[in-house]
C-alpha cells in the first residue's frame, strides 16, 4: 500500500477569502505574529501497490484534471506519503 | 409544444421552480436526471441551482463528470440553448462550457436579496425579449457566488459582448467588473448566479412596480428560449 499526496492551492493573483478571515481570526486568539494565510487542499491518494513514477503521473494528472479547476487553483506539490504506514 | 429539460443532481433544490417557470412560459417541463445519459428529446436544457453533490471538492465539479452532463455538452456544441442558474452556471463553468469560475464571496457572508442586474446582451436563446441596458430585478441567493477570471478572459468577453448581465447598485460578491452572468460566443449557453426562476409569477416573486411580490422579471427568459426555437 501507498499514498500520495496532491497539494491544491487558490492562484497567487486570486483573493482567497477564507484564508484572509482566518488571518483576521489569528490576531484575536493571541496569534498576532502572521501577516497572512492562505488556505489550500490536501488531498490523499491511496494505491494497493508501490508508489511508482506512473502512480505519480497519474495523481498529477488527476490533480490537474479533477482535483483542481486551473482557473483558479494550482496543483503547488504531489509527493509520495511515507510518514506512517497506510491502514495499520 | 417545446420541451425543456431541467436536470436534477443530488442536491439540486430549485429544479422545481426552474420547471414551474418553464411552464408559466408556454413550454413543456421535462425532468432530466443526472445519472441518465439520455435527453428524451428535449429542445433546450436549464441547469437549476442548489448544491449539487454537496459542493464537493467545487460548487459544480462533481456534477460536471455526471452521465447527463456529457450529453448535455455534445448537445450545446450543436447549438442547442442551455441555461444554468447559479450552481448550474457553476456546473457550466466546471464543464468548460462557459470561462471562468466561481469562488466564495468576498465578503465570505451567504447573501440572499432582491437583485437588479443590467441586461447587456439581448441576441442570446435566453435574453432575446429583454431590452438592451434594461434593468430587471430577480432573487439572488449564493455562498460561492464571487465571479473570476484572468484579465485576458474578462477583456475578451467585453470584448464580444458576451457579459449578458452586470449587477447594479451593489456587487453582492465582489465579482470581477461586476458580472452577473455570460454566454458562450454562439449565444446559446448563459449562465448566471442570480435567479429568474423565482421571479415568473406574481404573488411569488420579488417587489415590482405594481406592488409586493408583483415582480415577472424572470419570466422572459423562459419565453425567450420558447420563442428562440419556434422562430
Amino acid at each position: 500500500m501507498g499514498r500520495v499526496v496532491v497539494d491544491v492551492m487558490p492562484k497567487p493573483e486570486i483573493l482567497d477569502p477564507q484564508g484572509k478571515a482566518v488571518a483576521g481570526a489569528l490576531p484575536r486568539l493571541g496569534f498576532g505574529q502572521f501577516a497572512s494565510v492562505r488556505q489550500g487542499k490536501r488531498f490523499e491518494l491511496e494505491v494497493d501497490g508501490p508508489v511508482t513514477d506512473e502512480v505519480l503521473a497519474a495523481a498529477r494528472a488527476a490533480g490537474e484534471q479533477v482535483l483542481s479547476n486551473p482557473v483558479i487553483e494550482d496543483v503547488v506539490a504531489v509527493y509520495e506519503d511515507t510518514t506512517e504506514s497506510v491502514g495499520a | 409544444m417545446t420541451r425543456i429539460g431541467v436536470v436534477t443532481f443530488p442536491g439540486t433544490l430549485d429544479d422545481r421552480d426552474a420547471a414551474r417557470a418553464v411552464r408559466l412560459a408556454g413550454g413543456e417541463p421535462v425532468a432530466l436526471w443526472h445519472a441518465d445519459a439520455d435527453l428524451h428529446g428535449v429542445d433546450a436544457v436549464v441547469l437549476p441551482g442548489g448544491f449539487s453533490y454537496g459542493d464537493y471538492l467545487r460548487a459544480g465539479a462533481i456534477s460536471r463528470f455526471a452521465p447527463v452532463m456529457s450529453e448535455i455538452v455534445d448537445a450545446a456544441g450543436r447549438g442547442m440553448p442551455v441555461l444554468g442558474i447559479c450552481n448550474g452556471f457553476q456546473v457550466l463553468t466546471e464543464a468548460h462550457l462557459l470561462p471562468g469560475s466561481m469562488i466564495k464571496n468576498d465578503h465570505l457572508h451567504f447573501v440572499c436579496r432582491e437583485q437588479v442586474l443590467s441586461v447587456e446582451n439581448v441576441d442570446t436563446a435566453w435574453t432575446r425579449e429583454y431590452t438592451l441596458g434594461e434593468h430587471i430585478t430577480v432573487p439572488l441567493k449564493n455562498q460561492d457566488g464571487q465571479y473570476v477570471a484572468d484579465e485576458r478572459t474578462l477583456d475578451e468577453l467585453e470584448g464580444e459582448g458576451r457579459v449578458v448581465f452586470r449587477y447594479q447598485g451593489w456587487n453582492p460578491n465582489g465579482s470581477r467588473r461586476g458580472i452577473a452572468g455570460i454566454t458562450n460566443a454562439a449565444g446559446n449557453v448563459v449562465g448566471l448566479m442570480p435567479h429568474p426562476e423565482h421571479a415568473v409569477e406574481p404573488g411569488f416573486g420579488p417587489d415590482g412596480a405594481r406592488g409586493p411580490r408583483t415582480g415577472t422579471d424572470g419570466l422572459r427568459f423562459f419565453t425567450s428560449v420558447l420563442h428562440a426555437l419556434v422562430g
